[in-house]
């Protein structure tokens, strides 16, 4: 293994810096192919997932413009759950606003805060709801992730009106939207965030849906 | 060592998850799923493979000083590839192991092989034992997701799917609905108690077979972070 032999001692270091530098080098260096050979379909990926979850929390709605392209960017910390800017994306038909696609966070989940995407139409009715981002215990708080349960369908069709305001509140509260087994922090936090979302829209439908991209 | 020899170690004798108690971290984690339990396993495998195919073609001719560096480096090297290429080919599961995925480079069984064996080993036999190590990590892994997904939430393999780069539903066999699983099996006390059954049994086994022929000395787990 000690291939040093009769090596000066003084000059050993410096063999030792160089090789650790080639090894550092070339370890960048195939990292780096990596990336950039994985980049455009990460940022692809990212994309079509964006996509993807602005045209499910549609529910279905038509639409023909570029959801992605079409933004308003709004602040409300007090109905939607932070005070940091968020955006609306809006979905027109042949020109004319047909639904708003809203952001909210819910701050008070099990485990910080929960962000969601809330789709309501023109006319105020939940087209659909997706959490996008939380960290509530897998098992538990996480069945509000679409892909492990269909809880947060129960939001389609509901309006502000529908159920009556008292009702916009889970079971154990005397509400209409079910808890989970073990976890009734994270559905009231996103029952609550989700009716916050709908009473800011009602108070800004007419410039969330008409204001110019900007 | 022959390739037998090394094999026996992996799964059984040495196994890293059961006897070297190596790498636990992720192994509770990430097991609450069969889905998330393969694929940490697979990453876990594709790394060890990398780097102790790297650690057996360069410690022979590495100064000591800086071997341990250079293992480090060319693990989080691989570690992120592999990290980069699920992002963009199998992304629903590179969200599901999140970030336990860039914490393999912490996992001590691939530097503990890298440096132990693979950099004293020639190329074949540093390959085997990334390979039955690895294997022996994943199996325990995907007992344990199993066991847990089963008991939990009623499903086996519900997951699957996220391996090839569906999403998690339509996958898998519902027995039960997950409404009447076991909740502590998800929650992490349940891994642990798991992982400790599955260890009793490993060492009730032994003594077994040790009692049944006399004269040979069983090697009691041994207990490294």
């Amino acid at each position: 293994m000690d291939t040093t032999g009769a090596e000066p001692v003084r000059r050993r270091p410096l063999r030792a810096a160089l090789l650790l530098a080639a090894a550092t080098v070339v370890t960048v260096g195939l990292v780096a192919i990596v990336n950039d050979l994985a980049r455009p379909r990460i940022e692809a990926n990212e994309r079509a997932q964006r996509v993807a979850q602005l045209a499910e929390v549609l529910g279905g709605t038509s639409y023909d413009n570029d959801l992605l392209q079409d933004v308003v960017t709004v602040r409300d910390a007090e109905r939607l759950g932070t005070d940091e800017p968020l955006p609306v994306y809006r979905a027109r038909q042949a020109g004319r606003p047909v639904a708003a696609i809203l952001t909210a966070v819910a701050p008070d989940g099990y485990a910080g805060s929960i962000r969601m995407l809330v789709g309501i139409g023109a006319d105020g009715r939940l087209l659909g709801v997706r959490v996008v981002a939380h960290r509530e215990t897998p098992g538990l708080g996480d069945a509000i992730d679409e892909r492990k349960s269909t809880w947060i369908d129960g939001f389609k069709g509901r309006s502000i009106g529908d159920p009556v305001l008292e009702r916009w509140q889970v079971r154990k509260d005397g509400g209409d939207f079910d808890q989970f087994t073990g976890a009734t922090v994270t559905p009231r936090a996103v029952v609550r965030a989700v009716l916050n979302a709908l009473t800011y829209f009602e108070a800004n439908r007419a410039t969330l849906l008409a204001a110019r991209p900007g | 060592m022959a390739a037998r020899d090394i094999f026996r170690n992996g799964l059984d004798a040495q196994n890293p998850a059961l006897v070297q108690l190596l790498g636990l971290c992720p192994l509770l984690a990430v097991s609450s799923s069969a889905g998330s339990a393969l694929g940490l396993g697979l990453a876990t495998l594709t790394v060890l493979v990398t780097s102790n195919l790297i650690a057996s073609v360069l410690g022979r001719w590495l100064l000591p000083e800086i071997r341990l560096a250079v293992f480090v480096l060319t693990i989080a090297g691989a570690v992120t590839a592999v990290e980069l290429s699920m992002a963009a080919w199998w992304p629903g599961l590179h969200d599901s192991l999140g970030i336990f995925l860039p914490l393999i480079v912490t996992n001590c069984l691939v530097l503990a092989r890298a440096e132990a064996f693979a950099s004293r080993q020639p190329i074949r036999a540093a390959l085997l034992d990334a390979l039955a190590m690895g294997l022996g990590f994943l199996l325990v892994l995907l007992a344990l997701g199993s066991a847990r997904e089963f008991l939990g939430r009623g499903s086996i393999g519900a997951d699957l799917g996220l391996l090839l780069g569906g999403d998690a539903s339509g996958s898998g066999i519902r027995v039960f609905a997950a409404a009447h699983g076991f909740l502590l099996a998800l929650l992490p006390p349940g891994a642990f108690v798991l992982l400790g059954l599955m260890l009793a049994a490993r060492n009730w086994r032994r003594q077994e077979k040790a009692s049944a022929t006399p004269g040979t000395l069983t090697t009691p787990g041994r207990a490294t972070s």
